[in-house]
């Protein structure tokens, strides 16, 4: 075991600017949306579409990152360990002395779980709400783009799926990344760090 | 004392550019554009008996003049909708105010461009039968006597006549106001259109007396202090045609701003502010396709502290007080709620108004046309759609009321109200004499059986344009019962919902949060039990 950088410092920006950006992106698409009344809509629909160029950025920023760094190899999905990490946080993490199955390596930092979640988000969740996103960003312009044939209902409903799942996964991954780890806060830690104890 | 000397000085300076000079640049301007002082016309140096000597004298210099304005709506109250070939026109068309011009002449045409229209007799090929002062009168003196057919006071008179307590007018001064004609102006065109369906502000709701000196929230361009408009300002002319049609409206105007060498006429908003008029705000010119720009800069009608009428119920016409005369009844602000001439009213005031797809092609019912009696009755209906390009959604004034209708023959029926025959239902309040009469003068028997029927008539609301800070803001449409709640057919994103998918989405994230709450609490759990 040893402590090393896992997270530079590129990656944590762009973690930390995406969640912060998200978090906004949610507040104000719901509020777009009609869900509750907070900025009132004209700034919630305003923020939404400024921000949604930040978040569009970063990205594309992210994307190129992971390809040229190669680092996109980290979220190759695997069921090497898979039933044995699933089972894990189903039984093992209720008893004092259960380990994690999972070994993190500088290789894999992301357990097969992580990968497939992460995975998800990535090839499901972001590109529909960002193509969704585009569409509805340039609904004036349909026609010009030989797009006329499309309706703002089918476009608004598919984005507003891509918004709950964003949701639930926020949900689901701050409660995992924030509140699972041994010692307390490993993982929060070592997002804000960058360093954590993987093994050799 | 250098301090006092200069205010001293400046006071003066001040007090003469501030109340002085605007006072004298605002006279000056009006005779300073034009090139002729009437005043020294021979022509007009004599005592005029009446209107149409003065329209003979006015003739022997403006030679086409009469000739040009037997060709406009305003003489001819006949508009042939080129779109569906309707006849439309004051003459034509059935409304649910005072109902139909027909029988009621002498009193309708008070708003005539004309003088002496007071039967079907009427010559609409006389030239000196057009009244040139109704429009260009300066002085403010010259008026149209209420029941004179076109025709203002030769002598003193009150209104109703010999009526003490009625309303004064005064001999008019023909010499005078022939001698200080000049342009026409928001008093000239108001003292008929602010007064349209019978007194001021009752018919259209966005133009009635305080549009004469509106201030700045009240009409952004006609304000006094401001831009000043007058009414040909946008309903610019030529020939004395005058730009802009209820009857046609350009519901989308995509022609461009117009500028100098295109022959366009003005009159809608396109045609000065074109389609992508904010600045600032590219969400905003992204509307312009869909929402016609009244819809969100004319938040409210009768703003100018005036009500206007927004139901007539005529079926309840005809109660006396106790001095056999017509009973009425007045609210706290002196208009009438009932009047036994013509029945009960609903007067209001900052009305928020209707939204709905529109075309610009306004349908009527005509008289004739089978109505169906068991439902409300669309005196005016118009296309348009989400999927139309040339419409778009625009704001209505809905006159809604009761009015009598032939029972057996199905159609909306004309009473005869105006005269001193026994027919006039303001005379004997006989409702089967008075639309006999009333429909007798359209050439359509009345089978002698009527009822009322309820009927709704659609304005489009295009003036008292507010301030930009005072239109429409976006949660007043992108919101649950917002002004567009009842317009359908379209996605409204902050309005429309998607039920299925938002209750599938609130379930897995509550799931969510139970499962990760519940993870929590079971590590609780085991966390005290094992210590
Ligand atoms: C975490 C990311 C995002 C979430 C949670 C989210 C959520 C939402 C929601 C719930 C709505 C309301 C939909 C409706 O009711 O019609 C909405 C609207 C919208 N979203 Fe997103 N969205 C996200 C990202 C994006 C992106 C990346 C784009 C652009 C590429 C985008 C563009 C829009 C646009 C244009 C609207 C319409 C709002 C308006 O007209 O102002 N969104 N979003």
């Amino acid at each position: 075991m040893s402590r090393e950088l896992v997270f530079s410092r590129f990656e944590r920006f762009w973690h930390w600017a995406q969640a912060l950006l998200v978090i906004f992106m949610m507040l104000t698409g719901f509020e777009v949306h009609g869900s509750y009344t907070l900025l009132g809509y004209e700034q919630a629909s305003d923020l939404h579409r400024t921000l949604a160029w930040v978040l569009i950025g970063l990205w594309i920023l992210a994307i190129f990152w992971h390809f040229t760094t190669g680092e996109w190899r980290q979220y190759l999905p695997t069921t090497q360990n898979l039933m044995a990490v699933v089972k894990y946080y189903t039984v093992g993490i209720f008893h004092a002395g259960v380990e994690h199955p999972f070994k993190k390596t500088r290789r894999a930092k992301h357990n097969p779980l992580q990968r497939l979640a992460y995975l998800f988000l990535k090839l499901a969740i972001n590109p529909l709400l960002w193509i969704t996103g585009l569409l509805y960003l340039f609904y004036n312009d349909w026609p010009a783009l030989g797009l006329g044939g499309l309706s703002l209902g089918p476009v608004a409903g598919i984005h507003l799926v891509g918004a709950y799942a964003m949701l639930v996964f926020v949900i689901a991954h701050v409660y995992m990344s924030a509140f699972t780890a041994h010692p307390a806060f490993a993982y929060l830690k070592g997002m804000i760090t960058g360093y954590e104890e993987v093994e050799d | 004392m250098i301090e006092r000397a200069a205010v001293r000085a400046l006071l003066p300076t001040l007090v003469f550019f501030g109340l002085v000079w605007p006072v004298w640049s605002a006279e000056t301007t009006q005779s300073d554009e034009s090139t002729a002082d009437h005043s020294k016309f021979e022509a007009l140096q004599q005592e005029f008996a009446s209107g149409p000597e003065v329209t003979k004298a006015c003739l022997t210099c403006h030679t086409e003049a009469s000739k040009q304005l037997h060709k406009t709506t305003h003489w001819t109250w006949a508009f042939d909708n080129p779109v569906n070939g309707q006849e439309l026109g004051k003459k034509n068309v059935i409304n649910n105010f005072c109902v139909a011009t027909a029988t009621n002449w002498p009193r309708c045409t008070s708003c005539h461009i004309g003088y002496g229209w007071k039967d079907d007799s009427f010559d609409l090929t006389s030239e000196e039968a057009v009244d040139c002062l109704v429009c260009h009168d300066t002085t403010g003196s010259y008026k149209k006597y209420p029941t004179g057919a076109g025709h203002p006071a030769y002598e003193d008179k009150t209104f109703p006549p010999n009526n003490p307590k009625g309303k004064m007018f005064k001999k008019v001064d023909l010499k005078k106001v022939a001698q200080s004609v000049g342009k026409t102006s928001r008093a000239t065109c108001g003292a008929c259109h602010f007064y349209g369906g019978g007194g001021d502000g009752v018919k259209h709701g966005h133009l009635d007396s305080s549009m004469k000196n509106p201030d700045k929230n009240l009409d952004v361009h006609m304000d006094k202090d401001g831009l000043n408009f007058t009414c040909t300002t946008c309903h610019t002319t030529g020939s004395h045609e005058v730009a802009g049609s209820r009857y046609l409206t350009k519901a989308v105007d995509r022609r461009g701003i117009v500028i100098p060498g295109r022959s366009d006429v003005r009159a809608s908003c396109e045609s000065c502010h074109g389609m992508a008029p904010h600045e600032s705000d590219d969400k905003l010119n992204d509307h312009t396709d869909k929402v016609a720009c009244e819809s969100c800069h004319i938040p409210q009608f009768a703003r100018g502290g005036r009500k206007t009428k927004m139901w007539w119920d005529w079926s309840t016409a005809g109660k006396k007080n106790a001095k056999g005369k017509p009973l009425v009844t007045k609210d706290a602000d002196g208009y009438d709620v009932y009047h036994g001439k013509k029945g009960d009213f609903v007067w209001e005031e900052n009305v928020v108004p209707e939204y709905y797809w529109f075309d610009g092609n306004m349908r009527y019912t005509l008289l004739g046309e089978t109505i169906d009696d068991t439902s409300v009755v669309q005196i005016n209906s118009f296309g348009g759609g989400p999927d139309d390009a040339n419409s778009r959604i625009w704001p209505f004034k809905v006159m809604r009321g009761k009015q009598p209708y032939d029972k057996v023959e199905k159609i909306l029926a004309i009473p005869h109200l105006f005269g001193k025959d026994e027919a006039a239902f303001w005379k004997s309040f006989d409702w089967d004499k008075a639309l006999e009469a009333g429909l007798m003068a359209r050439g359509v028997k009345y089978s002698g059986q009527h009822g009322f029927v309820e009927t709704e008539y659609y304005w489009p609301v295009t003036h008292m344009v507010a301030p930009k800070d005072q239109s429409v803001a976006c949660n007043e449409c992108h919101s649950n019962n917002g002004r567009l709640e009842n317009l359908r057919g379209f996605y409204l994103p902050g309005r429309d919902e998607f039920p299925l998918i938002s209750r599938i989405g609130w379930w897995l994230v509550l799931l969510t949060l139970l499962g990760v709450l519940g993870h929590a609490l079971i590590r609780i759990f085991f966390w005290i039990r094992e210590r």
